[in-house]
């Protein structure tokens, strides 16, 4: 019916007919820019600050969100130095102010200031900005062929968004009461009656949420309107797939927690009462307040969120290590279809289990029932996945890179951490379990040796696609093993704890408790060495990162970081030079004709044949343009 | 810059600069139908049902578990509201009019059109804060109680919506409506995805009115 | 793996609190299973089709369906685990014993950073309370006028239990949420301001002996959460009368 349509408007005839028609001529225009560009550079504030282009706003992301990330990890180290060794005096303390650490001596307020801001600065502004702002935003309109996202300004409006929002949050670092202090989970009524640290923490959530929402609108539309030709749905790269289910996740989890940050911005400023029971008395006063409220509302509308924000933060990490397994072991991945279908099926359960957060509320048999069955059910798709991509290894031809370390780490700790979810999920081992560290370590387990090892294959894996450059591949093995070996030492100790029943967010790491005191002094201290040989094994990284990064600044490419170094065969490596080219991404839109992994075909004479390449026989991709022996020299290495 | 802006075709120049045209912009693609900014609205409309719903699910909650709730009728002002109703009713028609007439090649009362949508969504938000005052005048503040609270907050957010609404008008009614000369489809389809957000702001009014001040 | 995990898990000195140690351990067995087969396959993998020992890959890969049924396995075990220990478990654990089984009603009422415990005393009703009322002296808010109150026993952070006698403990908050956990009684609820949530259980074990078993908060409640505990004292029927008696009543000192 569209075909058909014919419309005049104005003075245009447009022929919907002719959509691709329109495609042929962006594609020229993008040509056309692509010489202009050359002659008059858009000022560098256009270029690189303001951008509209995909790619560095993706690298503004990412860049920004690595800092939090180190920045979460730098607060995490001083709370592990009380932890390790409660009340003793470090310098480093004195970091933060005397008011918060007096003498060096971390003071219990602060230590709870530092907590909810590591997990808000981790989950909110390190995690999700980088796996879906900058992996997203850089790879996705390249791996499906487009030459930028649906809509560019957004996308600037998006980061700067989140920028704001961060700058929020930190400011409240320098305001004399002090951060937010009531966990990331923020629970009224305690933060309802908190410092206004935790205003901040609301207006800086409202410009995070604003953000994603902008985010999110524009990856969907982009990955549905923006295809290439011959992109269809199946022939979709998993981590374009995994991207997209991230975004609907984003766009409809998010909204309550607008809402319920609104409702309890209400509550700290108009002196309403939604999260406020009536007759609540304060150390020792009654509160003004009208009452009649209920703090568990804010629970179900946070956890309404921020259990699909969960897996927020696997989808992309997920999504990453599927593209790293497939190229590095040569051969498509297992059960593709099944991973595409486990993970939308993942998206849509996700929206149905955040209860098994609050089962010790007060859950009565029927709901507790229904949420422990959801939570049950919601561990298959991830059984699934994790299945694939074990059985893509079986028959492959594995490569032991640096990013293909990272990404074989990632199948048993993303396992042990999503196997310890299982007892929590059981409401009846829940009862022993809630709010110890043995939740600690499950998550942990997912997002730190999980995900923040898919960022780190992922930075590993296209760095030199961004550069031009690779990064060194000695350092990167000794900041693999390292990271391994401290990151087990954090986490597994944990489960221990928890299952002696040690609370978490405790200011001392329970020494005071009997039942904690004889884990927690033997472990805690180890644990925080462990921490800081994290720390330390993060160095090697930084310097590899940075070294490189100011290289390709500069210029200089190195040798290896050819076109297509790893020799992959989706569209961001097979169709466009490293670093691509400026707005617009491609010479000429590319055309699919394959799926996503066409690694070792039976009669390709080369064991990769890109998706933009027509025929199996020539062992020459159009777009890498690699000399035979290159491209066998570099397989040896 | 002014030599690149000579050297292409002014339909591709917005504002100093060249900018990179991005596909299915205006038309839209043939297997989806749609083109980009339709989607891209639909999908916002879908995260703000959720936002609106999560309100409401408060709402619902708060008040089943209240003791003592007051009701609308006797505590808010049905006769304001009502016309409000009518007045974000008709903005809805003339929005789409506005669309309609644009459609057609005829600015002139597109921008009339365009301009009576405005019109009422002032209108709306006169008469909102005439009803804030008239409650403000009676003690009636957000932290009166938990009713008063969840009707601050609700019509408030729907009134950022409208204000909202009413700049994207403003912006099209003045600097916006340059478009039309260079490209009248895409301006059109602008028109077409604001109106849409017109009608979801309409709706959600229409959901809170009975639920405020008549249940 | 029950000796296994012990290792860390403090003593069970609850009657249902067997119920939730073997969901615990069942379930680990089933996670370690998984993580020993997978382990093992992986470490296969790796070293099997590492490059160097298998140069070209195999387009196809893996052509059983084994995983298939392991992940139907999976699931199997997960629906026993549910239906047949967790979810009987919960119905028991939410519904209160029955009056003939003369359970001992306490209150508890948490605030930043202490546990109020409240008996009702002799006449096992409990006074009325009132907000305005709260003081340092009077925490609970007592209405000294309620006859039913003045022989309630009211005690910081000390709750002492008789053994093999279900409890019924109503749990609340006069502040921000708290949770009241009790590991060795393998029991814990959030204390809720505005919610009264029961909560029991039957201890059958003492620790007359001396051993020190606590109550921890394991919610975030503010800067004192870390040091907000309590004791529970478990004794033979004859000592928790003889407590009972000697326990000051709540207007003692006024
Ligand atoms: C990325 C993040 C992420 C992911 C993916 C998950 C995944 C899961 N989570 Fe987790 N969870 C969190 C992040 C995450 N969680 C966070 C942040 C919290 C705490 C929030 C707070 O309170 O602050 C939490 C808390 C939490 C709770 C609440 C605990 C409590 O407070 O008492 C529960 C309870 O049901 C739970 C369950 C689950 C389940 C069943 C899964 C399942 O989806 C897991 C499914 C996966 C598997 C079952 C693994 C399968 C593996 C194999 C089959 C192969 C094994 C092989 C080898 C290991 C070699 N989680
Ligand atoms: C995505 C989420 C995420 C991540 C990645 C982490 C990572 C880590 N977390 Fe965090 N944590 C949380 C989310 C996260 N955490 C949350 C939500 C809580 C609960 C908070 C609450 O109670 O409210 C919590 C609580 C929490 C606790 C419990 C505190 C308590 O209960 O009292 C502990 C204790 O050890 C801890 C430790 C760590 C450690 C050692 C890491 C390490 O793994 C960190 C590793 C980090 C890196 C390795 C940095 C990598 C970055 C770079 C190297 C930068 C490179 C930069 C450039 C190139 C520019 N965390
Ligand atoms: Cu009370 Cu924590
Ligand atoms: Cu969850």
């Amino acid at each position: 019916m569209a075909l058909k349509r014919q419309v005049r408007v104005g003075n245009q005839w447009m022929y919907a007919r002719d959509a691709w028609r329109t495609l042929e001529e962006a594609r020229r225009v993008t040509l056309e820019e692509e010489r202009l560009q050359q002659q008059h550079e858009l000022p560098f504030i256009r270029k690189y600050v303001f951008s509209t282009d995909h790619k560095v706003i993706g690298l503004q992301y990412g860049f920004t969100a690595l800092c939090f990330l180190l920045l979460g990890f730098c607060l995490m180290i001083l709370m592990r130095l009380q932890l390790g060794w409660p009340g003793q005096a470090f310098s480093v303390m004195k970091l933060i102010g005397a008011m918060r650490a007096p003498g060096g001596v971390l003071l219990p307020e602060a230590y709870n200031q530092l907590g909810a801001m590591h997990g808000t600065i981790m989950i909110f502004l390190g995690i999700v900005p980088l796996a879906v702002g900058a992996f997203g935003n850089y790879l996705v309109p390249l791996q499906i062929g487009a030459p930028d996202m649906a809509f560019p300004k957004l996308n600037m409006a998006s980061y700067w968004c989140y920028f704001v929002g961060g700058v929020i949050m930190l400011s409240s670092f320098f305001y004399s009461g002090g951060t937010a202090n009531s966990g990331w989970t923020s629970y009224p009524p305690l933060s309802d009656i908190a410092t206004h640290g935790q205003t901040f923490w609301l207006c800086g959530m409202v410009f995070l949420i604003t953000s994603s929402l902008l985010g999110s609108v524009n990856f969907l539309v982009t990955i549905i309107q923006l295809r290439a030709k011959g992109m269809t749905l199946m022939r979709f790269p998993f981590f374009v797939w995994a991207q997209f289910v991230t975004s609907f996740l984003l766009l409809l989890a998010f909204p309550p927690l607008e809402a319920a940050a609104v409702l309890q911005m209400m509550d700290r400023l108009a002196g309403t009462s939604f999260f406020l029971p009536s007759g609540l008395v304060v150390s020792g006063q009654v509160l003004p307040n009208a009452g009649g409220g209920n703090p568990l509302l804010w629970q179900h509308l946070f956890w309404f969120l921020a259990h699909p924000e969960v897996y927020v933060l696997i989808l992309p990490a997920m999504g990453i290590i599927a593209e790293i397994i497939a190229n590095n072991t040569r051969k498509p991945l297992w059960g593709y279809r099944s991973m595409v279908g486990a993970v939308i099926f993942l998206g849509f359960m996700s929206f149905v289990v955040w209860a098994h957060h609050m089962f010790l509320t007060g859950m009565g048999t029927v709901i507790s029932a229904f949420f422990q069955t959801t939570t049950m059910i919601i561990s298959i798709p991830s059984v699934i996945v994790l299945s694939a991509l074990f059985i893509s290894l079986w028959g492959g031809s594995i490569r032991f890179n640096t990013p293909m370390l990272f990404a074989l780490a990632f199948l048993p700790m993303f396992g042990i951490g999503g196997l310890t979810g299982l007892p929590l999920g059981l409401a009846t081992a829940d009862l022993h379990l809630h709010d110890t560290y043995y939740v600690i370590g499950h998550f942990h387990y997912v997002v730190a040796p999980g995900t923040i090892f898919a960022m780190f294959a992922g930075v590993y894996y296209w760095f030199p696609k961004i550069s031009g450059r690779r990064l060194n591949e000695f350092w990167g093995k000794v900041h693999f093993w390292i990271s391994l070996v401290c990151i087990n030492g954090i986490f597994f100790p944990m489960f221990m704890q928890g299952l002696a029943g040690v609370s978490r967010r405790l200011y001392d790491g329970g020494i005071q408790y009997a039942h904690a005191k004889a884990i927690a002094e033997q472990t805690n201290p180890f644990m925080s060495v462990c921490a800081i040989g994290l720390l330390c094994a993060q160095v090697p990284f930084l310097i590899n990162f940075f070294y490189n990064a100011i290289l390709a600044l500069l210029g200089r490419r190195n040798e290896i970081a050819n076109q297509n170094p790893w020799q992959a065969t989706t569209l961001e490596w097979a169709a466009t030079t490293s670093p691509p080219l400026g707005h617009g991404n491609f010479e000429v839109i590319p055309v699919v004709y394959r799926g996503p992994y066409e690694y070792s075909l039976p009669d390709s004479a080369t064991d990769w044949t890109p998706q933009n390449q027509e025929s199996v026989e020539p062992a020459l991709p159009p777009g890498g343009g690699m000399l035979p022996e290159v491209a066998v020299a570099q397989r040896e290495m | 810059m002014d030599a690149h802006a000579h050297a292409i075709d002014a339909g591709h120049d917005h504002g100093g600069h060249h900018e990179l045209e991005i596909p299915f912009n205006v038309a839209p693609r043939p297997d989806t139908g749609v083109y980009n900014a339709k989607l891209g609205v639909w999908l916002f409309l879908a995260s703000e049902v959720m936002l609106f719903g999560a309100l409401f699910s408060s709402l619902i909650l708060l008040r089943t578990g209240a003791a003592h709730w007051p009701v609308g009728k006797d505590t808010l002002h049905v006769l304001p509201a009502t016309i409000n109703t009518f007045v974000l009713i008709l903005s809805s028609v003339t929005v789409v009019l506005a669309w309609a007439n644009l459609r057609l090649g005829d600015l002139k009362m597109g921008r009339i059109f365009i301009g009576v949508t405005l019109l009422c969504g002032l209108i709306f938000m006169l008469i909102k804060a005439y009803e804030y005052n008239l409650s403000f005048s009676h003690e009636h503040f957000p932290k009166t109680n938990n009713f008063f609270a969840i009707y601050f907050t609700m019509t408030g957010l729907h009134g950022l919506h409208v204000l909202g609404g009413m700049i994207v008008f403003a912006y099209f009614l003045t600097f916006g409506s340059k478009m039309w000369k260079t490209e009248p489809a895409r301006f059109t389809n602008r028109i077409e995805v604001v109106g849409l957000y017109w009608h979801f702001v309409d709706l959600v009014w229409i959901f809170l009115f009975p639920t405020l001040y008549l249940l | 793996m029950r000796e296994f995990l012990n290792q860390w898990m403090p003593i069970d000195a609850s009657a249902h609190g067997h119920q939730v140690d073997d969901l615990i351990v069942l379930t680990h067995w089933l996670m370690a299973v998984l993580f020993v087969v997978w382990g093992a396959y992986f470490l296969f993998c790796l070293y099997r089709f590492n490059a160097k020992r298998h140069p070209r890959a195999d387009y196809i890969g893996a052509r059983t369906h084994v995983s298939t049924y392991g992940e139907l396995g999976v699931a199997v075990v997960e629906v026993v685990l549910l239906a047949g220990l967790s979810i009987p478990a919960w119905y028991k654990w939410t519904h209160l014993p029955q009056k003939d089984k003369n359970p001992i009603e306490i209150h508890v009422v948490a605030e930043q950073f202490a546990w109020n415990i409240h008996y009702p005393g002799p006449d096992g009703v409990f006074g009325r309370s009132d907000p305005k009322l709260m003081s340092s002296t009077n925490p609970l808010g007592l209405d000294p006028k309620d006859p039913n109150a003045k022989d309630d026993i009211v005690t910081l952070n000390n709750l002492h239990l008789p053994v093999n006698r279900a409890a019924v403990i109503h749990v609340t908050s006069k502040d921000v949420i708290h949770s009241f956990k009790l590991p060795v009684m393998r029991s814990e609820q959030d204390a809720i301001p505005g919610m009264d949530v029961p909560i029991h259980f039957t201890p059958i074990k003492t620790n007359d002996n001396g051993d020190r078993w606590e109550i921890a908060c394991a919610q975030l409640c503010g800067l004192g959460h870390y040091r907000m505990r309590g004791q529970l004292f478990v004794h033979g029927a004859a000592e928790f009368d003889k407590w009972m008696k000697s326990a000051p009543t709540a207007f003692a000192t006024q």
